[in-house]
């Protein structure tokens, strides 16, 4: 059975899953049920000065019939009184010593900074995160992410915490800038002992086409908010692996995204994450999915010979390279199990109109092909293509012509049924070769380009 | 005792699975179907709990392993439990997309899926942590599906359990009883093979429990068993196929239907070669299986004859809507008064008068031509081995009477679960009920105060 628990800049945690500052963390019975259920640490609704808020507040983007792959909220932080919050705080850090308890701290003067430090260390915080990311209604005052936007005062009031703070201090990063590295390098220099990220982006998720209001709908107007869910994780992905390979910066991550299950989270965790942190998922379907994150990533750890979380941060970041070190030799075509295909004929328009027109349908022959719109016709065509009989499930098999067949991946993602088609690696009778090695051999130039270029490189 | 399985050339090898197991695709798909509804209504359909929302979920997130441990975790035969079902009045009937009027999720088949992709990959998957031997020793009398299954619970607590079965094959109506075409003895058995893999579980076949001094070579005492082991499960089950009482009912071409079913899945011997006519008696569930088996094998005609109306007809509706796919006819309001042969005793026709409410009411009666008739009105109840067991007491019916809490009887070191305790209903139940028996025996076995 592999260990689970984490050393997160000195904060200890029984597993890497935490909670993320937002609803389900809004109040001390919440995150004790959290913590019965199992979550390993939780990051408290951000505190500071308690706002009002607005009704409706979230949105969400539906696809087909999945529910919230996206959600959208115009909430603001916590809208409960300081002394409330920090008295439970303090209860929840007596009854469950050994959980993660984080403090989201959110506020604007440097005394404001000072005391809400203090009170938050006083009531048992074992860390405090800084939000410099809520990217609607605190920026508009210059806090959240008016300040995560702004390295150089990104810096400041990093360096001000890290002073006041006698626990350490993780500061969170919006993803509304145009390079992580840049705010990311900031909170480093002040001193930040861990970063968090993303927070949300800013969205507009949808509008009432009969009211012309946009959505969520507050009266009549609508405001932009903060997009979370599963539809940010690959940009979320992105940001973490990006701040992993950076060489200047060593702090641990925190891991935010779109986690919905223990393979997101291993996901997170290979790309430099040493905690996760979740919230869409949990107001989605409640604190229980966490037994399952916990079980599926000891079983993972297990499978892969891992002995504990820390083994596993990090892994995939090596390769994660720049484009142009990436082989241009390498070679994949797709590969169609007629015994799984189902007939959809999903991967044909998909090539056709948004490939390479090299999926091909039983039952033409060259001059029908070409009339339709491909560009070549195969010189192999299988048997079973050649053999099939209108009207037969057969009949609707396609197949590939795998000499022109590029390798894009587009069939394999749009077929229905898993497992259907797959990639097959095939020689490409090449040595191995990058862009950067073509570059540095003199051989980066492909003709068929403009003048001005090719007498620039002497090729005119 | 050597590898359970049967040989080939039995009947029931015919019959094609009527739910195959679901290839990875299928599984996938079906599995994201699933809402992973709150306080969902389908674990409380269950008889045993499974919570079937976080099984499926695991099936989704890729935690096949995982999916299969929660199943074992409420039922020990689950993977039984997920081919025998009837999941359309179980779990599937509680599914909410009823409500939206949209296909239940196929929670039986995903079931199987998850525990046979689990069980291939790992066959020694343990139901739960193993704890330390506690040198004691628990009995099951009769080897079906309560006594399995409380077997594999009480060997996970550390205790030493030996299963005595009469005949022998093992497994009850869980080997020998449930339809071909829902599950066949020999997955039943591996099934069986797996459990006994989960601690010291001794398997005696061919070992009869009796009343009195039990001598005889393949008996042993009630006696015996109640000094020498510091608990008894009574897993008795249900006994002899009932018969009509009917002038010309002995004789070849009249069989019970518990006793057809049992030729038909264990022996390779057995025929329905000829048989072109057959006639079933009764409403239940037991003469639907036999009827659709007979169909389903190709008797040309299958008719069941019930003695009151089809909607007063016992078994499952489902069920009943299956037969008549099947092409079963239903012969209502009638009760058989005779069986008629011809000179050399060969069964010829059943002889039927008209009933009202389960009665005869004409003296006028109609002669119907069969090759066979089943009886499936009911089976016997084992109270003599029960009233073996002193202060083991029985109701009104002959079953024996427990505590619902404890599934203890009369006797305080004898529990009973299964067929004998309810009456006859689905191995789910007997496993439920074998549950509730193996905790409180555990706790008395560790010397809780009683």
């Amino acid at each position: 059975m592999a260990d689970l628990s984490i050393d997160f800049a000195g904060v200890k945690s029984p597993n890497p899953f935490w909670l993320a500052s937002a609803p389900p963390t809004n109040t001390g019975d919440q995150v004790m049920r959290a913590f019965d259920a199992g979550w390993g640490g939780a990051v408290w609704k951000t505190l500071g000065n308690p706002i009002v808020n607005v009704s409706s507040r979230f949105g969400g983007v539906d696809y087909g019939t999945q529910k919230l792959m996206g959600l959208n909220n115009i909430e603001l932080i916590t809208d409960r009184p300081l002394e409330v919050n920090l008295r439970e705080i303090r209860e929840v850090k007596k009854r469950y010593p050994k959980h993660a308890l984080v403090v989201s701290l959110m506020v604007e003067t440097k005394e404001e900074w000072a005391e809400i430090i203090r009170k938050a260390e006083d009531a048992g915080a074992d860390a405090l995160e800084l939000n410099f990311g809520c990217p609607h209604g605190m920026c508009e005052r210059g806090m959240g992410s008016a300040v995560g936007q702004e390295p150089r005062v990104l810096e400041e009031i990093t360096r001000w915490a890290v002073e006041y703070a006698t626990t350490p201090v993780i500061i969170k990063l919006t993803p509304n800038v145009g390079d992580i590295t840049e705010p990311a390098e900031a909170a480093v220099r002040g001193g930040a002992h861990a970063l968090s990220l993303i927070n949300t982006i800013k969205s507009i998720v949808g509008v009432d086409l009969d009211r012309m209001v946009p959505l969520p709908r507050v009266g009549s107007a609508s405001s932009n908010g903060g997009y979370c869910g599963p539809a940010v994780k690959p940009i979320a992905l992105h940001m973490v692996s990006q701040i992993a390979r950076h060489p200047g910066i060593q702090v641990p991550i925190s891991g935010i995204g779109g986690i919905a299950t223990w393979r997101d989270a291993a996901e997170f965790i290979a790309l430099g994450s040493t905690s996760v942190q979740v919230c869409t998922a949990v107001m989605h379907y409640g604190y229980r999915i966490v037994e399952d994150m916990i079980d599926g990533l000891s079983r993972f750890l297990d499978d892969k010979g891992m002995k504990s979380v820390g083994e596993l941060v990090g892994r995939a970041v090596p390769q994660y390279k720049e484009w142009g070190e990436l082989d241009l030799s390498y070679r994949v075509v797709a590969d169609i199990d007629a015994n799984k295909c189902i007939g959809c004929q999903l991967c044909y328009a998909a090539c056709m109109d948004g490939a390479h027109q090299c999926i091909h349908l039983p039952g033409r022959d060259e001059r029908r092909a070409l009339a339709l719109g491909h560009l070549h016709f195969p010189k192999k065509v299988p048997a079973r293509a050649r053999d099939a009989r209108p009207g037969t499930p057969e009949f609707r098999v396609p197949f590939v012509d795998e000499d022109e067949c590029i390798g894009c991946n587009l069939c394999a993602l749009v077929c229905p049924v898993p497992g259907t088609i797959t990639m097959k690696e095939v020689p490409s009778g090449r040595a191995p070769e990058t862009w950067n090695d073509r570059v540095a051999k003199g051989t980066d130039f492909v003709p068929g380009g403009l003048e001005a270029t090719a007498r620039a490189r002497g090729k005119g | 005792m050597g590898e359970l399985k049967l040989p080939g050339g039995r009947l029931e090898e015919k019959f094609e699975d009527a739910k195959p197991l679901y290839d990875d695709a299928e599984a996938l798909a079906e599995a994201n179907r699933c809402l992973y509804c709150s306080d969902a209504p389908c674990i409380q359909a269950c008889p045993t709990s499974i919570d079937v929302p976080t099984f499926i979920r695991k099936i989704a997130t890729g935690n096949i392993e995982g999916s299969a441990q929660t199943i074992l975790a409420a039922n020990i035969l689950g993977y039984s439990c997920a081919r025998a079902c009837p999941v359309e009045v179980l779990c599937v009937g509680a599914c909410v997309y009823n409500q939206w009027g949209r296909e239940p999720i196929a929670i039986g088949r995903l079931q199987r899926y998850a525990l046979e992709t689990a069980l291939r990959k790992r066959p020694r998957l343990l139901a739960g942590a193993r704890k330390p031997a506690t040198g004691r020793r628990v009995a099951m009398v009769g080897g079906g599906p309560a006594s399995i299954a409380a077997a594999g619970l009480l060997a996970l607590e550390g205790h030493r359990c030996v299963i005595f079965e009469r005949k022998a094959i093992p497994g009850g109506l869980d080997v020998l009883g449930i339809a071909p075409y829902k599950l066949q003895a020999n997955d039943a058995l591996a099934e069986i093979a797996w459990v006994l893999g989960q601690g010291e579980i001794d398997l005696r076949t061919g070992v009869e429990v009796v009343d009195g001094e039990g001598s005889a070579p393949g008996q042993i005492s009630a006696r015996r068993l109640l000094e020498e082991f510091d608990a008894v499960l009574l897993g008795l089950g249900l006994g002899e196929d009932s018969k009509l009482g009917v002038p010309g009912e002995q004789g070849e071409g009249v069989v019970g239907a518990t006793w057809m079913i049992e030729k038909l899945k264990s022996d390779p011997g057995y025929t329905l070669a000829g048989i072109r006519r057959a006639l079933v008696i009764g409403g239940g569930n037991t003469a639907i299986d036999a009827a659709r088996e007979l169909a389903r094998i190709g008797v040309p005609d299958v008719a069941m004859v019930y003695r009151r109306s089809r909607n007063e007809m016992p078994g499952y509706a489902h069920e009943w809507e299956g037969a008549r796919l099947d092409g079963v006819r239903l012969i209502e309001k009638r009760v058989p008064v005779a069986i008629l042969r011809d000179v050399n005793g060969k069964l010829v026709a059943l002889q039927v008068a008209e009933a009202h409410e389960g009665r005869a009411v004409s003296s006028a009666t109609t002669d119907i031509p069969a090759d066979l008739v089943v009886l499936a009105i009911g089976q016997a109840k084992m109270t003599a081995l029960a009233r073996a067991f002193g202060g083991v007491q029985l109701d009104a019916r002959g079953r024996v009477v427990v505590d619902p809490a404890t599934h203890r009887t009369g006797n305080p070191r004898v529990w009973a679960a299964g067929d004998c305790v309810n009456g006859g209903k689905e191995v789910v139940n007997a496993v439920g009920e074998a549950k509730i028996a193996a905790r409180d025996i555990d706790r008395v076995l560790r010397g809780a105060a009683d």
